[in-house]
């Protein structure tokens, strides 16, 4: 009965959803997070930057169970994570959803039968008309057209796997969802529609969701907190001036950059238009 | 907190039922739930959500598709229950998860008429494929500078080398066999020193070369298409084109010669393991000495056995190492595609080098190497 005993948990109980301390991967001898600490907070979208190389999808692999640490401790809605067998049953799966960087849809099964995946696997006793519903609705809640339910994953674009990826994700309503570069390699139509989807989403559902990006637009739009990792840690952690009030190097050059300034202004803009 | 969903109905003022919703409308307690409120035949008029206590989309579109179905209201709403309720209310629609299913009697023609044009054009794909190679192959003699001899040279090793220890203990297996059950039935006749002749002239002539080609096959030719066809899916085949390096020049072309070069070694290696199979039978089964036997081969076995052997086997490779390349770059989609691939390059290439073995058979026997 543990899994139940979970599901009905109230949604809001304040702790924090994800805690991640001390955290160490190496692989062989280099070690991408050497003491890695950091905390989700309930209803936040939290972005997590860094440079190539900074190990922000090993943290979101770690967290979901897919990489096994070194060291350290990871606990996701009060469940310890570390030192379980990433194929083992851990009783959250069921309340997180995940998107990966390319979709990662299974390639044999059409876009609807994608998101049936998980509803059959955790909720066999739900009734196969009722599952193709949820799937259909799921998929046109992430911003697909009707048309592209029956299709399969090789006939989508790009921007269309990740949205039938979110939608697979979405599939179980999760409590917290993990996005990796969700915006990379879409046009800037796609990605700012694809942001504003997210914001939407964690609104009306009441989403946690952790959001490794890359797109300094992404963070000025919708993130309520940026996380920086650098020199195998987090920086820091904070709205975007606190962080620019570190003074750290990489954080200065980050923001600052032209890109920064650019995204800067952009948000600028949007914030004085939809206020006048 | 009780978590299951109930429901309750009541007759309302007006005549109609009111449907009043209670506990948990999740993913994880809707189930049962759904399938006792489709029994209900009453006529609902309202939806009442005021007794949930918790609500996911799952749960809404469960509440909205009630009242839609019932042309009910639905009323009581917490805010967040109205928020998920609009959310699910526009996505409602009827198209289908999968492509419709063709009926069977359509199905099945129409799969065999796809088969037969299907073959039509994998003989002349298989045929402009080794058009392409032997251009391929041409072009490299002219500029053999760009003759990929360091790819070549790694294949060489995966199909000879590393199958040597496999090769040799079938043939040495089937060596003993021969020996042991020739000499079983030859022994009726009184001929048991004809074994030699039988293990010496088949295994040179047809077994030591058709086994080692079926194994390469299935070792070898298997891992050609894989490892191509992924290469295809991961893109990896089409940026070679767009610097300007050629797929056939540099992946198919060094496979296809190693294993059209390391097949004659492995025949010829795998003849002679098996004799020495026989003259290991021959020793402690039948009384013959060991080197007595490997002499007598010398006397028994024509010259022209040996050179049947090693004219099939250069051919045999060919053909693996084509069949393997060949459904390896038509590979696309899908990784199931890869595993479809890899299946029609290993039953090709066997079927294909036993037919072509029959024939070989039929004409060294006309030209008087019988």
């Amino acid at each position: 009965m543990g899994v139940m005993d979970d599901i009905l948990q109230p949604r809001f109980s304040g702790e924090p959803p994800v805690i991640v301390q001390g955290l160490t991967n190496r692989f062989g001898d280099f070690a991408v997070h050497e003491g890695l600490s950091l905390e989700v907070r309930e209803g936040e979208i939290l972005g997590v930057v860094g440079g190539s190389g900074t190990g922000k999808s090993v943290l979101m692999r770690s967290i979901i169970g897919l990489q096994i640490p070194n060291e350290g401790d990871i606990s996701v809605f009060g469940r310890k994570i570390t030192g379980i067998d990433p194929d083992q049953d851990l009783g959250v799966r069921c309340r997180w959803g995940v998107m990966f960087q390319g979709g990662a849809l299974f390639s044999t099964l059409t876009v609807g039968e994608n998101v049936e995946v998980p509803l059959k696997k955790f909720y066999p006793e739900i009734e196969p008309e009722l599952r193709r519903e949820i799937a259909r609705y799921k998929v046109l809640l992430s911003g697909l057209p009707e048309d592209a339910i029956a299709k399969f994953p090789s006939e989508l674009s790009g921007g269309m796997k990740k949205r039938a990826g979110l939608a697979r994700a979405l599939a179980l309503d999760p409590e917290l969802l993990f996005l990796d570069e969700p915006t990379a390699g879409l046009d800037p139509i796609g990605a700012a529609a694809f942001d504003r989807l997210t914001k939407e989403l964690k609104e009306t559902l009441g989403l946690t969701v952790f959001l490794i990006t890359h797109d300094l637009d992404t963070l000025y739009e919708i993130c309520d907190r940026v996380a920086v990792l650098a020199d195998k840690q987090v920086v820091a952690v904070g709205t975007i001036p606190e962080l620019i009030a570190t003074g750290h190097p990489w954080i200065e050059d980050y923001f600052n950059g032209p890109r920064g300034r650019a995204a800067l202004s952009t948000h600028e803009r949007g914030e004085n238009g939809s206020g006048g | 907190m009780d978590g299951a969903a109930q429901f309750t109905l009541d007759a309302d003022e007006a005549g109609g039922s009111r449907l009043s919703l209670e506990g948990s409308l999740l993913v994880s307690t809707v189930g049962p739930l759904d399938h006792d409120l489709s029994q209900i035949s009453d006529q609902l008029s309202a939806i009442d959500l005021s007794g949930v206590e918790e609500i996911d989309t799952i749960g809404a579109w469960v509440a909205c598709r009630l009242a839609a179905r019932h042309d009910a209201e639905i009323v009581g709403a917490s805010d967040r229950a109205k928020r998920l309720l609009d959310a699910v209310q526009d996505a409602g629609n009827e198209a289908e998860i999968r492509p419709p299913r063709v009926p069977v009697w359509e199905r099945v023609p129409e799969a065999m008429g796809e088969l037969v044009f299907d073959m039509r054009a994998g003989i002349i794909g298989v045929v402009g494929f080794l058009g392409r190679v032997l251009i391929g192959f041409g072009q490299l003699i002219a500029n053999p500078g760009r003759f990929p001899m360091k790819a070549m040279v790694r294949q060489m090793e995966l199909v000879g080398v590393s199958a040597l220890p496999i090769i040799g203990l079938m043939s040495f297996l089937i060596g003993i066999v021969i020996a042991q059950q020739g000499a079983v039935q030859l022994s009726q006749f009184g001929a048991e020193t004809l074994t030699v002749n039988l293990v010496g002239r088949i295994t040179l002539r047809e077994l030591g070369v058709l086994m080692t080609a079926i194994m390469v096959a299935g070792r070898s030719g298997s891992a050609f298409a894989a490892q191509i066809g992924t290469m295809k899916l991961t893109e990896e085949v089409d940026a070679m084109r767009t610097i300007g390096i050629s797929p056939i020049e540099v992946l198919v072309i060094p496979r296809i010669l190693a294993a059209t070069f390391m097949m004659v070694l492995l025949g010829f290696y795998a003849s002679i393991v098996a004799i020495v199979g026989g003259a290991v039978v021959g020793q402690f089964a039948l009384g013959i000495p060991f080197f007595t036997f490997l002499e007598r081969i010398q006397e028994v076995v024509p010259t022209y056995d040996l050179w049947v052997g090693l004219i099939k086997a250069p051919v045999f490779g060919l053909i693996v190492g084509l069949a393997g390349c060949y459904h390896g770059m038509r590979v696309q989609g899908n990784s199931e595609q890869v595993g479809l691939r890899t299946t029609m390059a290993v039953v090709s290439a066997i079927f294909a080098v036993i037919v072509l073995d029959a024939f070989f058979a039929v004409f060294f026997t006309e030209i008087g190497w019988g």
